[in-house]
């Protein structure tokens, strides 16, 4: 798939990515495949006993699925920076959608860029992450 | 407490193997499931040597160092009290599974706000390949809750 420059506008939208329930099974997946085995995020006695509700997501799982939603849009080998800020905690069973926009169009050493502004939300429409990507297209 | 004589040190840096395996698990735990992601023959097919890690990913490795947390220890710094503030990435070369990696970070910056209650460790990481490239640069604010503020 190439997506061209002169194609995407400022204001575009790219396809959101809409996640099923956040469930503890999810969490005890991205542990183990993360490597992040702090036990705030599978373990609710170690959650409880540092003042949370309850296990609650790794931030870098929301971050990972605004890599995917990305990478749905453009070739991974595009992608120059990304970066998001962590503003609010996933909790279990929220439903998380991914959507991003483009902002500006720039060139930067003599390569043509495009930044993408993008943030997850819950059904509630917090924003739990907020950051944006650089992407070189052709 | 974690005070400003930690700007500038750097932590021991440690390597990793970029496994097929894990990919495919972090592609599940993700639900990834663009089978260029997955499959290598779809990967090849889309031009890539073997199967790619997603862009996240490369920080995943960072944890594989034989302690990751050791140096939370070291600062003085009580993991139920750390959040992780911000994530950056910048992108240099593909990482793919069979790539060996190594991980090399230094503290940045350390900085209070609110009168003390937080602080920020500001950790930057650059990950280099088996063949001496340079392929990604991390940037990770660690936040740091106050541990004297009693009871939450």
């Amino acid at each position: 798939m190439t997506r061209a420059f002169d194609s995407v506008a400022v204001g575009d939208a790219l396809p959101p990515l809409m996640l099923p329930p956040l469930s503890r099974t999810t969490l005890a997946l991205y542990a183990g495949a993360s490597g992040d085995h702090n036990p705030i995020h599978i373990d609710i006695d170690f959650a409880r006993q540092a003042g949370a509700p309850d296990v609650f997501a790794h931030g870098m799982l929301s971050m990972a699925w605004l890599g995917r939603m990305l990478t749905g849009w453009t070739a991974q080998q595009n992608l120059r920076e990304f970066g998001i800020r962590f503003s609010a905690i996933t909790q279990v069973g929220e439903r998380i959608t991914c959507s991003g926009r483009v902002t500006e169009k720039l060139e930067r050493d003599g390569e043509r860029l495009v930044r993408v502004e993008v943030q997850t939300t819950n059904d509630a429409g917090e924003v739990k992450l907020v950051g944006d990507a650089l992407i070189a297209l052709p | 407490m974690v005070d400003r004589t930690h700007i500038g040190r750097t932590l021991p840096p440690h390597s990793a193997n970029v496994e097929a395996g894990r990919l495919r698990l972090f592609a599940k735990a993700i639900g990834e499931t663009h089978p260029e992601y997955t499959d290598e023959g779809a990967a090849r097919a889309a031009g890539h040597p073997a199967l790619p890690a997603p862009p996240t990913y490369v920080l995943c490795l960072d944890f594989d160092a034989p302690d990751p947390y050791a140096w939370f220890a070291e600062f003085g710094i009580d993991i139920a009290r750390v959040l992780h503030g911000s994530q950056n990435f910048r992108y240099f070369a593909p990482i793919y599974a069979g790539d060996r990696l190594t991980f090399a970070s230094r503290i940045e910056d350390v900085f209070q706000k609110r009168g003390g209650a937080l602080t920020f460790v500001i950790k930057e990481t650059d990950v280099t390949n088996q063949h001496g490239v340079r392929v990604a640069e991390l940037r990770a604010t660690i936040v740091i809750r106050d541990n004297e503020g009693g009871q939450e």
